[in-house]
């Protein structure tokens, strides 16, 4: 075998480690029942990965190679240790301790499912699940996640510290859950990795308006519980609705650094082939079941598919909100809801619809409702209460490219 | 098998001011948690008024304090409890999805078993 250059084998690593982590990860948990061990032997398995592949070249199955690597290592860390379990073991369903010949089993079954219900189990905090879901799912390490977060290294290694014992000290299992639970399980899943995805698209705080690195893990986690459960409408709603967002990115963010708003977005720059991706996904994921993922995906689409702004079907988009504010009622939906009506019926049409929501708590610190408001106001020509409403989003707003966007149109009032 | 304490918090005064009916409703209610728990139910009993609870504190100088009422006052306090025995953490909140409250709400508690 010719050796390959080093740096093809650290990119082919780096593939397997973006590809693969969650199916070695979970495959060694059925070994070590522990994820703290399984984690450790995954990472080791990678460690070794770097040194081999060079001489050896990369393996036909990256993944196989990993598995069989990191179960050796727990078998061997297992044996010592005098231990076939731990303490406190996680759950694993008809599990048995590997012999030393099933690691070499070519069939390892692929235990991801698990792995997913896992860190999304309903029973830890949404922050935890999210925390989980980026450091078993996607293989990032305690500092990667914290800074995702913005928030410091010690307070995510204890979130995490804490969810991980929640698991083994309640009894969290380790299975994909019965057919009866399943859709609403699923759903817990997918608003995982949505939030994954919304705080990547349109980051809260800091500098930069998309972190692309989340919103590139959210697309891979969609898709890889797209492969898992290929036919569950939620998850095609949900892919289908990241693939069409995010369709957008390039014309989302202007050449210096500025936000985009979608009437003055370059819609030649727009990804067509996510977006045509996307729309069949939508049709299948409505066929089954107008689900929120499937309402919301569909918006984008009727937006992606739309030659310009002013061409938009707005009134198609205001009949899908309707469907959304019944299977999701939300003063979010309503809200958009409004706005949508504003460009469908005019600007006085819309600004009724949102006004009925200036009691809604929920809405209080959101600055999108000063934003539309002021949009509104700015279109009926009440120069003054726009500037009024403008000056309130930007309050509200902590995102520095969103708060440069404001500043401006408060300036050109 | 696990066992889980499930602390059922409610509050007294909804108690007090709640009618036969009502109470009747939730000792209906119980029952057909107990009937669905079966041998998974290992004892459960309801607790007197937490005004009736005394609390014991050490004080860090050898001694212990005893005061008259629970350890926090609250609202909602605990009125009873169910130990419960299962597989998992699922099968243990699947069960006490069950249990009746007047308002109040249940918390779920492993059981770290001691072999003494």
């Amino acid at each position: 075998m010719t050796q390959p250059e080093a740096a093809t084998t650290a990119a082919a690593v780096a593939d397997a480690h973006r590809r693969e982590w969650a199916f070695v990860l979970a495959a060694t948990v059925r070994v070590t029942r522990d994820l703290d061990l399984a984690e450790e032997c995954v990472q080791e398995a990678y460690a070794a990965a770097l040194t081999a592949w060079p001489a050896d070249g990369v393996p036909r199955s990256p993944g196989a190679w990993l598995t069989t690597a990191a179960r050796r290592r727990a078998l061997d860390l297992l044996r010592r240790h005098q231990t076939a379990q731990r303490a406190l073991p996680l759950l694993v369903e008809d599990a048995v301790i590997a012999g030393p010949g099933d690691v070499e089993a070519p069939d390892v079954p692929d235990d991801r499912l698990r792995l997913v219900f896992t860190c999304c189990h309903p029973t830890l905090a949404v922050e935890a699940q999210v925390a989980l879901t980026l450091r078993l799912l996607c293989g990032l390490s305690t500092a990667e996640v914290a800074r995702a977060f913005l928030v410091p290294e010690p307070t995510m290694a204890a979130r995490i510290t804490r969810a991980k014992k929640k698991i083994a000290g309640a009894r969290i299992p380790y299975r994909e859950p019965g057919l009866e639970e399943l859709p609403e399980r699923v759903r817990a899943v997918c608003e995982v990795v949505h939030l994954l995805f919304t705080t990547g698209h349109s980051a809260p705080a800091g500098e930069e308006l998309v972190r692309v690195d989340l919103v590139t893990r959210a697309l891979d986690l969609a898709r890889m519980l797209r492969a898992l459960l290929p036919r569950d409408p939620d998850v095609a709603g949900l892919l289908a609705l990241l693939l069409l967002t995010d369709a957008r990115r390039a014309a989302r963010v202007g050449a210096r650094g500025q936000l985009v708003l979608l009437p003055e977005q370059d819609r030649s720059r727009w990804d067509r082939v996510a977006i045509t991706e996307g729309i069949g996904l939508v049709r299948e994921a409505l066929r089954a079941r107008p689900s929120r993922y499937a309402l919301l995906a569909a918006v984008a689409a009727v937006h992606d598919e739309a030659p310009s702004f002013e061409q938009t079907d707005w009134e198609e988009v205001v009949g899908l909100y309707d469907l959304l504010v019944q299977v999701w009622p939300s003063p979010v939906v309503a809200l958009n809801r409004a706005v949508a009506v504003g460009f469908a019926r005019g600007p006085a049409a819309g600004l009724v619809q949102l006004d009925v929501l200036a009691d809604e708590p929920q809405l209080a610190a959101y600055p999108y409702r000063a934003v539309a408001r002021g949009e509104l106001l700015e279109r009926l020509g009440r120069t003054a209460e726009a500037r009024t409403a403008y000056g309130e989003a930007l309050l509200l707003t902590e995102n520095a490219v969103e708060r440069e966007s404001l500043a401006r149109r408060l300036a050109a009032l | 098998m696990a066992q889980y304490l499930v602390l059922i918090y409610d509050s007294e005064a909804a108690w007090a001011a709640a009618d036969d009916q009502a109470r009747k409703e939730v000792r209906t209610q119980h029952q057909a948690f107990q009937d669905t728990a079966g041998a998974r139910n290992l004892g459960g009993n309801a607790l007197q008024p937490a005004g009736t609870a005394t609390s014991l504190r050490r004080d860090g100088s050898g001694g212990v304090s005893v005061t008259d009422g629970p350890f926090v006052e609250t609202k909602e306090v605990l009125g009873g409890y169910y130990l419960l025995e299962a597989a998992d953490l699922d099968e243990a909140v699947a069960l006490a999805h069950q249990v009746p409250t007047l308002g109040g709400g249940v918390e779920v508690r492993p059981v770290q078993v001691i072999d003494w």
